[in-house]
């Protein structure tokens, strides 16, 4: 035997997963190099959902664009709308009514509780366990995306939250069956957790995988769960105290590590933190018109609302991360720029430094626990 | 908590000697060639602590044939911002030194900007389109772009 023979040859792999590989949560593309079953190198590509959104929306009136936010991180409706109606009501100086601000925060932590609940299922099901959890997830959800159908008459794209609070009041008897579901909530969670959290599968598979160093992290301007599952505490509920989140006593849970673990484990957190602000928001909960006199003037004539010259940035905790909404006005009624800061799209920079170095099997679950949409990527 | 406006660019300026800001209604307009400068100074002087770019694009002004680009730093470890940073360009030669070897949360923000608006960020490490294809062939937020549909009848 030669000594060359007896040196194993290393080749490079190039591998495509996706744009249609089911765990690629929509059609997004890696271009991964692989050395046997190690990443080397991995690039995303994405673009395949684009749709001008931006250009849509200059086309547009300002309330007319929020039917299509609904589509961009289309778990999220119900914060999209208010992203967008945060940044409207800074550049035009609207004020909100009382109770569309609760209504708001209900609406806006419902949505916080179903995304970790649907994200936490489908991380499940890149890990090899189909369908179980993820059925048990979205049984949760359905319960809320009923109460979403209630309120706005849709389930997903809910086109509810207006400037100076939401579009119709929510039907009689709402609160009480949403008080009922937020105090039921923890038994199931209980019930997920102990499927899950000490589950010796998900602690093999996750635990040291994925690991994103917090100095990296914040370079990158990582927000969301992803931020604080590394051991940042950032929440813009706390650090820019928006609408009435100063009113609410919660805690920022913090992951150690910054894995994948971490990550799941940071998301069952904030739901509990979430069910809190829930329980509080339904006792306080004011009467009264749900949207405030300026902001129904908008809604019923939105080309006569033309903000004077300037621009604004709003921003919010989406459940994903910092979803933000620049919008330049130049005193017309469409707006001159309109722009939005997704956080899916920002959270993927460090896609490829997560990667480096793990096995193919786990990119797969590296991306779940990013927790992507492609509405909100592409745009 | 942030210094006001005013006193933020008298800081920064006494910081970097030779260096202009222009502050108007809260945005502080930074020439390219001090911008990288002006982000350093953000990020590492301890009081500021820039340490996040939540927000970057391009707005088009085909009229004035200039092209802006604008950035929203925020702190995440002191909790403060946004401070709104924004470079005047030339809309034929739009390039502007790149932010992503001092915040890696720029790289695909300006990947974007480059794609959508065209603007070259100098000195950036992989500057290729990202949400339209690799082949395609203009920018489509510039105001004056035409869609290749034009001649579709609509309805």
């Amino acid at each position: 035997m030669s000594p060359d023979a007896a040196t194993p040859v290393s080749e490079l792999l190039e591998v495509s997963l996706g744009p249609q590989h089911p765990s690629t949560h929509g059609v997004f593309r890696m271009n991964a190099v692989l050395d046997g079953e190690t990443i080397v190198k991995l690039k995303p590509v994405m673009g395949y959902l684009h749709r001008n959104h931006e250009q849509i929306g200059e086309g547009t009136s300002y309330i007319a664009s929020f039917p299509f936010t609904d589509r961009l991180d289309y778990f999220c409706a119900m914060s999209n709308n208010l992203g967008l109606a945060l940044a409207i009501e800074r550049l035009g100086g609207i004020a909100v009514s009382e109770r569309g601000e609760y209504l708001r925060v209900i609406m806006a932590e419902l949505t916080r509780v179903l995304n970790h609940v649907a994200v936490t299922g489908f991380l499940l099901n890149d890990m090899g366990a189909f369908g179980t959890p993820l059925l048990y997830a979205f049984r949760e959800r359905e319960k809320i995306l009923d109460f979403f159908e209630a309120a706005s008459g849709s389930r997903m794209m809910c086109n509810y939250v207006r400037p100076g609070g939401v579009r119709v009041d929510v039907p009689p008897g709402w609160c009480d069956q949403v008080r009922a579901f937020v105090s039921g909530f923890p038994r199931f969670l209980d019930e997920f957790e102990t499927l899950l959290t000490q589950n010796e599968i998900i602690r093999q598979r996750t635990q040291g995988v994925g690991v994103l160093p917090k100095a990296l992290a914040v370079n990158a301007s990582v927000t969301g769960p992803l931020l604080r599952a590394s051991g940042v505490n950032y929440d813009i509920r706390k650090a820019d105290a928006y609408s009435i989140y100063a009113r609410f006593p919660f805690k920022v849970p913090l992951g150690t590590v910054g894995d994948v673990y971490d990550r799941y484990y940071v998301r069952i957190l904030e739901i509990r933190e979430s069910l809190k602000i829930l329980q509080q928001a339904l006792k306080e909960i004011p009467d009264g018109p749900s949207v405030s006199p300026k902001g129904a003037a908008l809604v019923k004539a939105p080309r006569t609302f033309r903000p004077p010259k300037g621009e604004a940035y709003g921003r919010i905790e989406a459940p994903k991360g910092e979803l933000g909404f620049y919008l330049v006005s130049d005193g017309t009624p469409q707006p001159y720029r309109y722009h939005i800061r997704a956080p899916s799209f920002v959270n993927l920079t460090i896609l490829e430094d997560m990667c480096l170095g793990q096995k193919v099997a786990d990119a797969i679950v590296i991306l779940g626990s990013i927790d992507i949409v492609m509405g909100e990527v592409d745009r | 908590m942030l210094p006001a406006p005013e006193e933020l660019k008298q800081s920064v300026e006494e910081l970097l000697p030779g260096v202009t800001l222009t502050l108007e209604s809260a945005i502080f307009w930074v020439t390219p060639n001090d911008l990288i400068a002006v982000c350093r100074c953000l990020k590492d002087t301890e009081r500021f602590s820039l340490d996040h770019v939540a927000n970057l694009t391009a707005i088009d002004y085909p009229a004035e044939q200039r092209m802006d680009v604008v950035y929203h730093l925020y702190s995440m470890a002191k909790k403060h911002g946004p401070v709104t940073l924004k470079v005047q360009l030339d809309r034929n030669h739009a390039a502007v030194p790149s932010l992503t070897p001092i915040y890696r949360g720029a790289e695909f923000q300006e990947r974007e900007a480059y794609d959508l608006f065209g603007v070259i960020f100098e000195g950036h490490p992989d500057l290729r389109r990202i949400l339209m294809w690799d082949e395609f062939q203009g920018h489509p937020m510039r105001k004056d772009y035409v869609p290749e549909d034009q001649d579709v009848p609509s309805g």
